[in-house]
C-alpha cells in the first residue's frame, strides 16, 4: 500500500525577509507544542511543515523579528 | 536514508514528573524546593517553555477559594453537588484548604490577581452558588513564570521526550517511565524512585466537526498519553464515563468565553437571544440543556453580548483576543463577528475526558496518590472533579511534595528488563514497515467512530458497534501502521493513545447502567439516575491484559449535603413563555 502526497494549505506563514533562521534563530522550532515548524534545508528559513496546528500562537508571539503570522486552518477558518 | 537511531540512553532520578504543562512544572518544583540535593526530572513532550493547556497563558483561575469570599467547607459542597454526588471529598476539600497559599506564591512568582479599590480579591460568581473565578489580568505570563522558578530551581528538564509506558517493579511498585525522543527516536529508559503523571486531558478523542484533527478545544499535544500509561501501569481510573463536554465557538472549538464575558452580563441565548439555562457554569446538566435546545429547533445557541456598552466589550474583547486562545480575534475578525453586533455562534465541543473540566481520570487521594505504590497524578488527568488551573498547580504541589519525601524512604524498585525490550519493539513496530497505513488515517478513522458511535446520548447497540470497529482498527494500528521519520512515530504512538482511551470510553460507559451527569453520561437505555446502584465510582484497570470494571464505594463526605442543594445543579432550566 503505497502512500500518496495529499496536498494541504498550511495555516502558519513567515515572513522569509524577516526570518533570521539563517543567523541561528531557532525560536518558534523550539517552542512550538505541536512541533510542526522546521528550519528549510533550502532556504535556511523556518517553514510550518506539517499541518497539525493548534492555532495558538506562540510562534507569532516569540518571533524576535515578526516574521510568523498564524491563519486560522482553512477547515475550521 | 536511515533516521532511527539504535541509541538507549539511560537516567536516574528521585522524582520524575512526566508532562510539563501546569501541573508538572509546579510538582517539580515543589520537589526540588523541598530537596534540593535530590535529581527531579521533568519530561516534556513539548517544550516546558510553551506546552500545555496554557501555553499562551490564562485569564483567570476558574475555581479560586479566597478567604472573605468563599470557605473550603463551601467549595467542597458545591463541587460534590456539580458532580451528582460522584465525588471523594478529601482531595476537594484539600485542594480548597491549600489552594489560597498556592494563589499567593503564583503571585510571588509574578502572576498577578483582579484587586478592588480596597485592595482586596475581586472574585467574580460564576458557579451556582458560590464566587471562585478570579482574573489575572497578566494572565499571558504565566508560562514564563512558571519557567524562571523551574531554572532558579535547577530542575531537570528534558524536553521533546514522549513518555510511553510506566516500568512497574517486582514488588508492583512503580519503578520508572520510558520515552522516545520527538525528534531522534532515541529511546530513553528512566529509572525513578517516585513518578508523577501531569500529562493532561485526553483531547485528541473525539472529532471535532470541522474534520480537523488538531482543531480541539485542548491543547492537541495531550493525546491521552497518561491516561494510556495509567492503563497499562495498572492503576486504577475513575468514571471515564463523565467525558468532557463543552459549549464552543462552532468551527473554532475554543471558548467563547462565559466565565470572562458572563460577569460583565453576557450570557448563553437561543435563537430568539432569550436566556435558557439559569447559570453559564459548565455542567453536564448544563451541557444538557444546550443539548436539547439545538434539537427543539431553537438552535443554534449563542454566546450573546450584542446588548452590552462599548466600552464594556472592549474591555472583553481586550482579554479574549489577547491570552488563552486569543486566535479567537482572528477567527471572528474573518467572519466579520464584531460582538457589539453579532451573536457568537456555539455548538456542543467533541468528548475527551478530563478531570479539570468534569471528572474522568486516574484515581487519586488526597495526596494525589494513584493505586500504584510510589504513582502520583495531577491536573486533568487526576480524577478530582472540576479541578481547572489552580487544581492542577495546587495538587501538582501536593504530589510533588509527597513525592520526594516517599523517594528518601525507599530504593529504586527492580524491573524486568524484558519490560524495556518490549515496549522497545512496540514503540519501532511502524517504522520497521516499508509501508503500510500512516498515522493520521488510523487516528482519523478512530475518532470518527468514537464521534459515530460514542458522542452522548450513549446508546448501547451503537456502543457495541464501536467496540467492534475500535478491534478492527487495533487490527491495523499494531499490524500495519507505518511510521517514516520520528514525528510520523510521534503521531503513531499518539494514535495507540487515542485509541486505548476510545475503547475505556467504551467500557466505562457500558458499565454504568444509568444515566448521570447530565449530557456527559445520558445513556438512551437507562434513562434514570440510579442511586440505589450506582451512587459510587466506577473503577477500570487492567488484570491479566484486559480491561476490567468495578464498582467503588464513595468516601464518606467530610462535608455534608443536603437534598435541597442538590436539587439546584438539576434545575437549569428557565421556564420558557409558551
Ligand atoms: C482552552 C482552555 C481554556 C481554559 N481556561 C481556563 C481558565 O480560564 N481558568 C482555569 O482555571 N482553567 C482553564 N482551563 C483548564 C486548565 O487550563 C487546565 O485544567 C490545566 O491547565 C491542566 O493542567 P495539566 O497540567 O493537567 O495539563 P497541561 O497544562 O495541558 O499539561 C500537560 C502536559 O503534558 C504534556 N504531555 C502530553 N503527553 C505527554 C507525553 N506522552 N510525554 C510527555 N509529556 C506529555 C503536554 O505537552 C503538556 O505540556 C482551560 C483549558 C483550556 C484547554
Ligand atoms: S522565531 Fe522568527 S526569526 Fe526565529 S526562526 Fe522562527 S520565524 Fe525565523
Ligand atoms: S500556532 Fe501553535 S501549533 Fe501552530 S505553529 Fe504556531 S506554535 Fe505551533
Amino acid at each position: 500500500m503505497p502512500l500518496a502526497h495529499s496536498p494541504t494549505t498550511v495555516p502558519v506563514l513567515v515572513d522569509e525577509a524577516k526570518c533570521i533562521a539563517d543567523k541561528g534563530c531557532t525560536v518558534c522550532v523550539d517552542i512550538c507544542p505541536l512541533d510542526v515548524l522546521r528550519i528549510s534545508e533550502l532556504t535556511g528559513k523556518a517553514y510550518m511543515k506539517y499541518d497539525e496546528c493548534w492555532y495558538c500562537m506562540p510562534c507569532e508571539t516569540d518571533c524576535p523579528t515578526g516574521a510568523v503570522t498564524v491563519n486560522i486552518p482553512y477547515l475550521l477558518r | 536514508m536511515n533516521v532511527w537511531s539504535d541509541e538507549i540512553a539511560q537516567a536516574d532520578c528521585e522524582v520524575l514528573v512526566i508532562g510539563g504543562g501546569t501541573a508538572g512544572p509546579m510538582a517539580a518544583y515543589k520537589a526540588k524546593t523541598k530537596n534540593p540535593g535530590a535529581r527531579v526530572v521533568l519530561l516534556e513532550k513539548a517544550n516546558v517553555k510553551r506546552s500545555g493547556a496554557i501555553c499562551m497563558g490564562m485569564d483567570g483561575l476558574n475555581n479560586a477559594v479566597i478567604p472573605g469570599h468563599a470557605t473550603p467547607e463551601q467549595y467542597t459542597r458545591e463541587i460534590t453537588i456539580a458532580n451528582d454526588g460522584i465525588c471523594d471529598q478529601a482531595p476537594v476539600y484539600k485542594y480548597a484548604q491549600r489552594c489560597f497559599e498556592i494563589i499567593q506564591e503564583l503571585d510571588r512568582f509574578g502572576i498577578r490577581f483582579l484587586k478592588d479599590e480596597t485592595g482586596d480579591y475581586d472574585v467574580k460568581k460564576v458557579h451556582h452558588n458560590g464566587t471562585y473565578v478570579l482574573p489575572m489580568p497578566n494572565g499571558d505570563t504565566v508560562k514564563k513564570a512558571l519557567y524562571r522558578q523551574l531554572r532558579r530551581a535547577q530542575v531537570l528538564i528534558s524536553n521533546r521526550y514522549m513518555a510511553t509506558r510506566l516500568l512497574t517493579g517486582h514488588d508492583s511498585r512503580i519503578a520508572g517511565a520510558i520515552a522516545v525522543n520527538t525528534r531522534t527516536a532515541q529511546f530513553l529508559v528512566i529509572r525513578a524512585k517516585t513518578v508523577i503523571l501531569c500529562l493532561g486531558a485526553a483531547g485528541r478523542l473525539g472529532l471535532p466537526h470541522s474534520g480537523y484533527l488538531f482543531g480541539t478545544y485542548e491543547n492537541p499535544a495531550n493525546s491521552g498519553d497518561g491516561y494510556a500509561m495509567a492503563y497499562h501501569g495498572g492503576a486504577a481510573l475513575a468514571n471515564l464515563e463523565c467525558f468532557q463536554i463543552n459549549p464552543l465557538i462552532k468551527d473554532y472549538n475554543g471558548p467563547a468565553c462565559a466565565y470572562v464575558a458572563g460577569p460583565f452580563g453576557a450570557y448563553t441565548a437561543n435563537n430568539e437571544g432569550r436566556r435558557f439555562i439559569e447559570c453559564d457554569y459548565w455542567s453536564g446538566q448544563m451541557m444538557l440543556e444546550f443539548y436539547n435546545e439545538l434539537q427543539s429547533g431553537k438552535g443554534p445557541v449563542f454566546l450573546k453580548l450584542d446588548h452590552l456598552a462599548g466600552e464594556t466589550i472592549g474591555e472583553i474583547e481586550n482579554i479574549l483576543h489577547r491570552v488563552e486562545r486569543p486566535s479567537r480575534g482572528r477567527f471572528h475578525e474573518r467572519r466579520g463577528t464584531n460582538y457589539r453586533e453579532r451573536m457568537v455562534e456555539m455548538h456542543v465541543s467533541e468528548i475527551g475526558f478530563c478531570s479539570g473540566h468534569s471528572a474522568s481520570g486516574v484515581f487519586v487521594d488526597e495526596f494525589a496518590r494513584t493505586t500504584v505504590p510510589g504513582l502520583y497524578a495531577a491536573g486533568d488527568m487526576a480524577n478530582v472533579p472540576h479541578n481547572y488551573m489552580l487544581g492542577a498547580f495546587t495538587n501538582g504541589a501536593v504530589a510533588g511534595e509527597h513525592a520526594i519525601d516517599l523517594a528518601a524512604q525507599v530504593d529504586f524498585a527492580a524491573f524486568d528488563d524484558g519490560d524495556v525490550t518490549l515496549e522497545r519493539e512496540r514503540v519501532l513496530a511502524p517504522t520497521r514497515r516499508e509501508d503500510g497505513i500512516p498515522p493520521n488515517q488510523i487516528e482519523y478513522k478512530t475518532r470518527r467512530f468514537v464521534n459515530d458511535y460514542l458522542q452522548p446520548p450513549k446508546v448501547t447497540r451503537k456502543y457495541r458497534i464501536a467496540q467492534e470497529r475500535f478491534g478492527e482498527i487495533r487490527e491495523d494500528l499494531e499490524g500495519a501502521m507505518v511510521a517514516r521519520d520520528p514525528h510520523e512515530l510521534l503521531r503513531a504512538l499518539e494514535a495507540s493513545s487515542i485509541l486505548d482511551c476510545a475503547e475505556m470510553a467504551a467500557t466505562a460507559s457500558l458499565f454504568r447502567t444509568e444515566s448521570r451527569w447530565g449530557l456527559y453520561h445520558y445513556r438512551v437505555d437507562h434513562p434514570e439516575r440510579d442511586d440505589l446502584n450506582w451512587r459510587c465510582h466506577t473503577i477500570l484497570y487492567k488484570v491479566d491484559g484486559v480491561m476490567a470494571c468495578e464498582k467503588r464505594a464513595i468516601a464518606p463526605y467530610v462535608v455534608p449535603v443536603d437534598d435541597r442543594e442538590q436539587a439546584a445543579y438539576r434545575r437549569q432550566r428557565i421556564p420558557q413563555p409558551a
